[in-house]
């Protein structure tokens, strides 16, 4: 025998059900009074710095159908490449951007809409820069554990052509899932959850 | 939203890889809904990048009073949601059996007849006007959290011809990074329900079942009040970044 590392488990997911707007978005789903308002509604307010987007999310089941009932919750870095967070050690975020927005996918289109900045470029563990991205997570019926994968943006091909995320896709058909077109000031993004389109999701 | 909840040196180490064989497959026929909402094709595995090693922190400036109080902050002043009268409380721990401080739980229940209050519920159990079915707090430094509540009921659900949930409560949890992020849900000592509901079987281990499993605790209960449940929540655990290769020029 030898000591014991004394390690935990980590706690099982489960499913966040049909009705987990009630949890996260209560005002959304017609739950007002208790909270002021929904957290991550906003992440930007006047004085953000950057260039102001549009992210125009779906998330797609294997019929081809946008789920109506998903919550969808974004992570990014400011304009300068710098996360408003406290692990953060290279410098300290825009204040006025919070970095994290949460919606609701719309009930009858399935879409979700996150104002935002597009973010500037964070270096890889090794040090070279990822291109800009924004990291997402998928919560819904029927999905057993939250869903991690990445928007990266349709006018940065040079950036998105030397990304070491990208670079470690190897059936590249598939780097294409992760790329948002953009139209005007707005990115859609639809993420398929299986099929031809199947999104690369990612084990972080 | 930013603020610092204290001065101790925050972690910047990747995350420990997830062990999938204790979280429920994305493919669970038995959960006709995962079918086709499962991706089918492997994860690509990425050790943490800043991307997914940092996450927002919550102060607690954004919580009302009632916040974590299920009975009354839904209720008309002077009146309370039915039904059995709960405390649940525990820790927020990591997987090194660190208590996570300033994390996020927010949590959302059916009430006492198993009926939420949702546009899209359909089962004939009654509304309680005085219960809204969600909460929120944020656990104190030492990890630890408490909530007040009613007891949920089980509830039906289409997915076989007679399929019913435990009682259960939904737990949303934010810990320090993104890569932490869980939503899991609560469970009742000694019902039996649990071990017949399609959802619970989606994970594959009786003894992770069983760490969702709350346990009833009379030591901690309100004599006259409120009976209490004890449930612990593990999120990854992460390296220290103490020894790690530093990179040239940072
Ligand atoms: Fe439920």
């Amino acid at each position: 025998m030898v000591q014991s590392l004394d390690r935990l488990k980590e706690s099982p997911s489960q499913t966040a059900g049909p009705y987990a707007h009630i949890g996260l978005t209560p005002n959304f789903s017609g739950i007002s009074g208790v909270y002021d308002g929904d957290l991550g509604a906003a992440m930007v307010n006047e004085k953000t710095r950057g260039e102001r987007i549009a992210v125009k999310i779906r998330v797609i089941d294997g019929s081809g159908t946008p789920l109506k009932d998903a919550v969808v919750e974004i992570w990014q870095a400011d304009a300068d490449g710098l996360h408003n967070s406290p692990s953060e050690m290279r410098g300290t975020a825009d204040p006025n951007f919070t970095g994290w927005g949460r919606q609701a996918t719309d009930m009858t289109t399935g879409e979700c809409l996150f104002e935002t900045v597009k973010p500037g470029r964070v270096p890889f563990p090794d040090g070279r820069l990822m291109a800009p991205h924004i990291t997402i997570w998928i919560v819904a019926r029927g999905i057993n554990i939250g869903l991690h994968t990445r928007m990266y943006f349709g006018d940065e091909e040079a950036a998105n052509a030397e990304d070491p995320v990208l670079a470690r896709i190897e059936h590249r058909v598939r780097v294409p899932t992760l790329i948002a077109p953009r139209d005007g000031d707005t990115y859609t993004f639809d993420i398929h959850l299986q099929g031809e389109r199947e999104a690369v999701f990612f084990d972080i | 939203m930013t603020e610092r909840i204290s001065n101790r040196r925050p972690e910047t180490g990747a995350f420990f890889r997830r062990d999938l064989n204790s979280h429920p497959p994305a493919y669970a026929p038995i959960y006709k809904t995962s079918v086709l909402r499962s991706p089918r094709r492997a994860l690509l595995s990425l050790d943490g990048t800043l991307s997914e090693i940092t996450g927002p922190v919550f102060g607690h400036n954004i919580l009302g009073e009632l916040d974590n109080d299920l009975i009354h902050n839904f209720a008309k002043p002077g009146e309370s949601a039915i039904g059995p009268r709960i405390i649940v409380y525990g820790k927020v721990l990591d997987e090194r059996g660190k208590g996570v401080p300033g994390a996020l739980l927010e949590f959302w229940q059916a009430n006492a007849g198993g009926r939420y209050r949702h546009k899209k519920e359909g089962y004939i159990a009654p509304l309680d006007p005085n219960f809204g079915g969600c909460g929120r707090t944020i656990t104190d430094e030492d990890g630890a959290y408490s909530l007040r509540t009613i007891q949920p009921g089980p509830y039906p659900w289409p997915n076989g011809p007679n399929d019913w949930r435990p009682a259960h409560i939904h737990f949303s949890i934010f810990g320090h990074g993104f890569a932490q992020r869980l939503i899991t849900q609560m469970y009742f000592e000694g019902d039996p329900m649990i071990w017949q509901c399609p959802i619970v079987r989606t994970i594959p281990d009786r003894a992770a079942i069983e760490r969702l499993v709350a346990a009833l605790d009379m030591e901690a209960t309100i004599p006259m009040d409120a009976r209490a449940y004890k449930f612990d929540i593990v999120l990854r655990g992460r390296r220290s970044s103490l020894f790690e290769n530093r990179l040239e020029g940072n």
